[in-house]
């Protein structure tokens, strides 16, 4: 009963690239008459090796946009704002009511009454225009890389994430694998960012992010795997289809949705849920850039528009790692209204499986807002310990207790 | 990873002022310490001489800036001593008030320090927040938010203004509600806070008096030392109230050191209080003070970070002859490497922010 606003994106796309390629094959056609060689460019174009090609190009780019403009504008925002809340203060104002020119800067309209959503854009723009320092006695090559290596693997988890049953790049069957391989590689970056800066302040930070990976990586796989006893799957659409039904106990149906949260993998679920908070270095767990002995950690020294990504991917992962408790925990895009609207013969959904995906995942990233702007931070060997010792056996219990309810059906 | 020394500071996060704090660690151990400090060194027992008794008040409010009244009292009381005058008892009431006052705003500010200083923003906002209250009750009375001037060699600068009583009624209450709810939820009842602080930085009773520590962090070791209540000044001695030390195991940490503070916030609410409550309705607050004076001087009160000192000699000029300062942050600075010997490096910022340091009395 489920209807995603983008049946696939794939063909969509595909569509579109077959009417571009339409277009530049016309006009190279129409060149040919007086330069005949240009006949065989226009038929190459046409060839499906050659619209395939595209099609990845511009799906790669619609799902890029889709994450990094408009996601990552919304989430940084959401954050900003709610902070503020929390702090009994306004937060971020800068609007469209704050540009300098007409029609926006009317005079009634004060600039500090606005919502703030162009903040980030305005420190966006801020980050490029200032200077690019590299340390004199960094390692130049090293220090350049880290930032693309940590932002890289950061949107490689959005090829496989889906937005909804139509709505991804790639549909991967060990795509929940992948994710979390994607997730693993920036503890990498982060410490040869530390390294290469060649401070005491970084290095400390990086090697802080490298003791910590194992600690809460192993738990969050282990809860997986505990899930897949369940699921048998490792594709996140095969998951969120298993829960996109009503909860049946005894012959009765209960009006709860079958989400792997309300049953045995309810303690996989808060295993899984800690340990992608300090994968994604939020404050209890953001030893790596403890900004009270660290000044800022392993990004110390990055400055300008480096320092903006190595800061925003960290919103990145937050929207990767909430989307993934979603699908694998939450239901994923299941919701309980899919009433469409018939536009000629199209139907299309008012509330799309795309909208409560996105719900979940900012009802998820709220959460983590909160949480984390509400304690303060743990020591080094406090989250080693409670990695060790308390994920990692819990974790290991939730795939006994999966087990066991496999066994007895 | 052979060990390295850490410059923490001067431009560092972790330092509230300027001053450098050095750690050696082996990993995330820190094996040594080593406090850097005179960076803000102005000289203050210097240019004192050559200023007139009432002139220097304007730099004593300056030794703590977060803390002005507490240090320009002691002052006066020096040269009080020293001249040989007592403050009418209203002025005495007042400054018990304006006293009290500003160690809540002091303590505040701490509170806002510490917060950030273990990751939790939140409790910035929220304590300054707070702290406006009192600074607005400070600016009625004394007429400025910070360098209040207030205290004078003989009372204080003027009377308390129309309706303060109830005005401070008002803020304190509002305060306490937010103490009890607010505060204790988000920082004592919170388990991570007290992952972070208990069982840190620890010092032996025997330790901290050796090494000169005094205040609240001597009273986290568990020993009652309370000037207000062993040395009563002004009208302390009738004011009923009870020192804020820590009875419990693991005295001497961080989270001792913590409650204690805190806890002194709301002895103080009470002590405000009760000082309005028990002041003489009228009368007359200050009395004017000899030009010319010789003798000595010799005044300790509890400050909000620990015991203040001054000793003040008069050769029969209008200025004195020699001022010294004991501040108690500076002897506490000695005892860091102490505390820090042995903690994690992120434990730095969880011992110092504890101890409450003000650099501008500690360079003086």
């Amino acid at each position: 009963m489920s209807a995603p606003l983008v049946p696939d994106l794939f063909g969509l796309c595909k569509v579109l690239t077959a009417a571009i390629i339409w277009i530049v094959q016309q006009i190279i056609y129409a060149l040919a008459g007086p330069i005949p060689p240009l006949a065989g460019l226009g038929d190459f174009l046409g060839t499906d090796f050659v619209i395939t090609l595209v099609t990845w190009l511009i799906v790669v780019t619609v799902v890029v946009l889709w994450v990094t403009v408009i996601n990552l504008f919304t989430i940084m925002w959401v954050e900003r704002k709610l902070y503020s809340r929390l702090q009994d203060r306004y937060g971020i104002m800068i609007s469209v009511w704050s540009l300098p020119f007409w029609p926006f800067n009317r005079t009634r309209r004060p600039t500090h009454r606005g919502t703030g959503y162009l903040q980030n854009l305005a420190d966006g723009i801020k980050l490029i225009q200032k200077e690019n320092i590299t340390p004199r006695n960094a390692d130049s090559a090293m220090f350049h890389i880290s930032p693309v290596l940590i932002a890289s693997s950061t949107l490689m988890a959005f090829a496989v994430l889906p937005w909804s049953s139509g709505f991804y790049v790639a549909n991967l069957d060990l795509g929940i694998l992948f994710i979390l391989a994607a997730f693993s590689l920036a503890p990498l970056g982060i410490l040869i960012a530390g390294w290469s800066a060649n401070n005491k302040y970084t290095l400390v930070g990086g090697l802080r992010a490298a003791a910590m990976l194992l600690s809460y990586s192993i738990p969050a796989v282990l809860a997986v795997i505990a899930l897949v006893f369940f699921t048998g799957s490792l594709n996140p659409i095969v998951i969120v289809g298993q829960q996109d039904r009503p909860i049946v106990l005894a012959g009765t149906t209960l009006p709860i949705p079958a989400w792997y949260v309300f049953g045995p993998q309810f303690l996989g679920f808060l295993v899984f849920t800690v340990a992608m908070i300090a994968e994604m270095e939020r404050v209890p767990f953001d030893i790596p850039e403890a900004e009270a002995e660290l000044v800022e950690g392993w990004t110390t020294e990055y400055s300008g528009m480096r320092f903006g990504i190595v800061f925003a991917f960290k919103w990145l992962r937050m929207l990767a790692a909430s989307g993934l408790i979603s699908i694998l925990y939450l239901g994923g895009w299941s919701g309980p209204v899919f009433a469409t609207v018939f536009v000629g013969s199209i139907p299309i959904p008012i509330f799309p499986e795309e909208f409560w995906f996105v719900l979940r995942v900012y009802g998820l990233s709220a959460f983590f807002v909160v949480l984390s702007w509400s304690v303060p931070r743990v020591r080094i060997d406090q989250i080693l310990n409670i990695g060790w010792k308390r994920l990692i056996p819990y974790s290991l219990l939730a795939i006994l207790i999966a087990a066991g309810f496999r066994v007895l059906g | 990873m052979p060990e390295f020394w850490i410059n923490m500071g001067p431009q560092h996060p972790m330092t509230h002022g300027l001053w450098n704090m050095k750690v050696k660690v082996d990993g995330e151990t820190i094996v040594d310490a080593k406090p850097e400090i005179g960076y803000l060194h102005r000289g203050y027992e210097k240019i004192m001489e050559v200023r007139e008794f009432q002139k220097n008040v304007v730099l004593t409010d300056r030794l703590c800036y977060v803390s002005s009244i507490t240090w320009s009292h002691a002052y006066c009381l020096a040269v009080e001593k020293m001249m040989g005058i007592e403050t009418p008892e209203r002025g005495q009431w007042i400054r018990v008030i304006s006293l009290e006052l500003q160690r809540i705003a002091s303590h505040l500010m701490w509170l806002a320090s510490y917060g950030p200083d273990l990751g939790l923003l939140t409790g910035l906002l929220w304590a300054l927040r707070e702290r406006e209250l009192f600074l607005d009750l400070i600016q009625l009375m004394s007429g400025a938010r910070m360098n209040q001037n207030f205290p004078r060699v003989g009372g204080v600068r003027n009377d308390l203004p129309e309706n303060f009583e109830a005005m401070c009624r008002r803020s304190i209450e509002h305060f306490l509600e937010k103490y009890e709810n607010e505060y204790q939820a988000i920082f004592q009842e919170s388990k991570v806070f007290r992952m972070r602080t208990e069982g840190v930085g620890k010092i032996t009773v025997e330790e901290a008096i050796n090494w000169g520590i005094t205040g609240p962090n001597l009273r986290a070791c568990g020993v009652d030392v309370d000037l207000r209540r062993l040395d009563p000044y002004e009208t302390y001695g009738e004011i009923d109230f009870e020192p804020q030390v820590w009875h419990d195991g693991g005295a001497g940490d961080s989270y001792a050191r913590f409650v204690c503070r805190f806890n002194e916030l709301r002895e103080s609410c009470q002590i405000v209080l009760q000082a309005l409550k028990k002041m003489p309705k009228t009368g007359p607050y200050r009395v004017k003070p000899p030009r010319r004076a010789e003798g000595e001087g010799y005044a300790k009160t509890e400050d909000s970070r620990g015991e203040a000192l001054f000793y003040v000699i008069g050769d029969g000029d209008d200025r004195p002859y020699r001022v010294k300062i004991r501040s108690p942050v500076f002897c506490t600075m000695a005892a860091t490497p102490t505390l820090l010997r042995g903690n994690k490096l992120a434990d730095v910022v969880s011992i110092l922010g504890s101890v409450d340091v003000c650099v501008g009395e500690m360079d003086k």
